[in-house]
């Protein structure tokens, strides 16, 4: 799976790097570099409900302190 | 005319304000598919029926021609950025060295001690006269006389071009050796009329606007150049951020996240190789390519910053399309490059974006305000001279590689400080491992392509770098994937 998080100007002012850097880790934790994709891309269009992140082109709205549960529900429940 | 408060003065001359209203009435016509009309209403739009600037309406008007044809990309034979509109040169005198009206027929005559070539006359009233046919230019009797009576003439562009690229044509109009021209724009700046030009992309800018369809077709990309915090002084960056956007560009990008990107490649880059010139101005690569092709080795391997950031863009979406926005006019040559081309799709200056502005009614003060924030410290720094060099001590810190190597960094802003490191480079004698090259005084904050230049740039340029959220190299770069 694909997951993209949105790293222009607003996402990052609410944290976008903390997520990458979250997700980074437990990507590589859980051992599924190989299943799991990440990837940024400036701006998604969408600032006021930021951090945006696409999960296989679903939107989703992140916080630093949501992406452990975002990670767990709908990455790692769904990749094994 | 009274004169505008420094804050709400958008231009330092009245030269650039000029070439400002044709650009931007070239870019309303774009943006209205009137172009056609161009050249027969606009210069009537901008000379009215009384001549101000030139010997009747009709030179006024043919002047204002050229600046349209330069407005919509110059001659496409030249492959040069920097053109010369020769009817527009005044063919300012170049006589060197002459006596003034402030020679007073003193008895003393220290001019004609002075001079080893006997090219000093006296009149009835003991004036002194240079005779041409015998002076060698020296200057030595400027410097002796006691009243400063004798001075140099030489044409502003010859003077503001170092490395003499300017001469006079078989006319007497400015002519620019191409071969030598590294398209820096100084005498683009300095020509007190205004015939040395900048050709312009505007058009391209306009059209890649248009077909994008509101950022449906593609998503068209703004990266811009941190020195744009010394500019739009009369509106808040935030606001200038919103009006690039209502301009119809999907999104903004700063070229000091790329400048974070080079740093960090140049660091270690530098560390491997021992020793180093930087890459990111093109003038100043330009020259080196031109006048120490055997230093070229020497080059840092990386793209510029807004190129490394608009190839980042392009990787990750897919389509995009990327415009610069900076205070550069070199940057126009470099996008145009093999190695660049396929990341950048046009280059505009302050200069033109604030035409684009105006063109669309843009008023940046009554815009809310957006904002602008990918970069570190370091990256925005990279705007004015030092700046880049301070950045790759950083890098160097952060990988730590400064352990094992010693940076010993010249930072060299305009193009005369860089040609004297170059020339101890050449002969292994510069005290220095690193050479930090600007063309431009001040660095990037110097272009010729800004709106305003100032003693207050760098503080601005040194602001702004504070303002931003990372700190460091590595927390700015560390969210793109590798």
């Amino acid at each position: 799976m694909k997951v993209t998080i949105c790293i222009g100007s607003s996402c990052h002012l609410k944290g976008s790097r903390q997520i990458v850097e979250q997700l980074q880790y437990l990507v590589k934790e859980n051992h599924l570099e190989d299943k799991v994709e990440l990837g940024g891309t400036f701006c998604m269009g969408n600032c006021v409900n930021g951090v945006n992140v696409t999960l296989d082109d679903k939107l989703y709205s992140l916080s630093p302190e949501t992406t452990k549960d975002f990670f767990d529900n709908e990455i790692l429940s769904k990749v094994q | 005319m009274a004169t505008k408060p420094i804050k709400d003065r958008k231009f330092d001359t009245q030269v650039q304000y000029l070439k400002y209203k044709v650009l931007r009435e070239v870019a309303r016509y774009a943006f209205e598919d009137r172009l056609m009309d161009a050249y027969t209403e606009i210069p009537k739009l901008i000379v009215k029926e009384k001549p101000t600037m030139r010997c009747c309406i009709y030179k006024e008007r043919a002047i204002v021609g050229e600046r349209i044809r330069m407005a919509l990309g110059g001659d496409k034979e030249n492959p040069n950025v920097i053109e010369v509109i020769d009817i527009a040169c005044d063919e300012c005198p170049m006589s060197g060295y002459n006596v003034s009206d402030a020679c007073r027929g003193c008895i003393a005559h220290r001019c004609e001690d002075a001079c080893r070539v006997g090219a000093i006359t006296f009149d009835e009233h003991l004036h002194a006269h240079i005779d041409k046919s015998k002076c060698v230019e020296c200057g030595q009797c400027a410097k002796v006389c006691p009243y400063s009576a004798i001075v140099n003439q030489k044409r502003p562009c010859e003077n503001a071009c170092k490395i003499k690229a300017i001469s006079m044509d078989e006319n007497g109009a400015a002519s620019i050796d191409n071969e030598t021209c590294i398209s820096c724009g100084a005498c683009v700046y300095q020509c007190p009329f205004g015939a040395i030009v900048d050709k312009s992309f505007i058009l391209d800018v306009v059209d890649l606007i248009k077909k994008s369809n509101h950022n449906e077709d593609y998503k068209l990309y703004a990266v811009v150049a941190p020195s744009i915090s010394s500019q739009f002084s009369y509106a808040k960056l935030g606001q200038v951020i919103t009006g690039i956007q209502e301009l119809g560009f999907f999104h903004v990008v700063e070229a000091a996240l790329g400048a974070d990107m080079v740093a960090y490649a140049e660091a270690a880059e530098l560390a491997e190789k021992g020793f180093l010139t930087s890459s990111c101005c093109p003038a100043f690569v330009d020259y080196i390519e031109k006048q120490y092709p055997q230093l070229k080795e020497h080059i840092s391997h990386n793209l510029s910053p807004a190129a490394t950031i608009a190839k980042y863009i392009k990787e990750t979406t897919p389509g995009a399309k990327v415009v610069f926005i900076g205070p550069c006019t070199a940057k126009k040559m470099e996008f145009q490059k093999e190695k660049v081309r396929p990341y950048i799709d046009s280059v505009i200056t302050f200069e033109e974006l604030q035409a684009l502005f105006d063109s669309r009614d843009i008023d940046l003060k009554s815009l809310e305000e957006g904002v602008l924030d990918n970069a570190s410290y370091y990256g925005r720094i990279f705007a004015r001279s030092g700046g880049l060099a301070d950045a790759v001590k950083q890098a160097l810190k952060e990988q730590g590689l400064d352990q094992s190597f010693e940076l010993k960094a010249i930072s060299c802003d305009g193009i005369e400080a860089c040609r004297m490191a170059l020339l101890k480079a050449s002969k292994n004698v510069l005290p220095a491992n690193f050479i930090e090259g600007m063309a431009c005084i001040g660095g990037c904050i110097g272009g010729a392509g800004c709106l305003t230049h100032g003693d207050k740039n760098k503080a601005d340029v040194d602001k702004y770098g504070r303002e931003a959220m990372e700190k460091t190299i590595s927390d700015a770069i560390g969210m793109l994937q590798k």
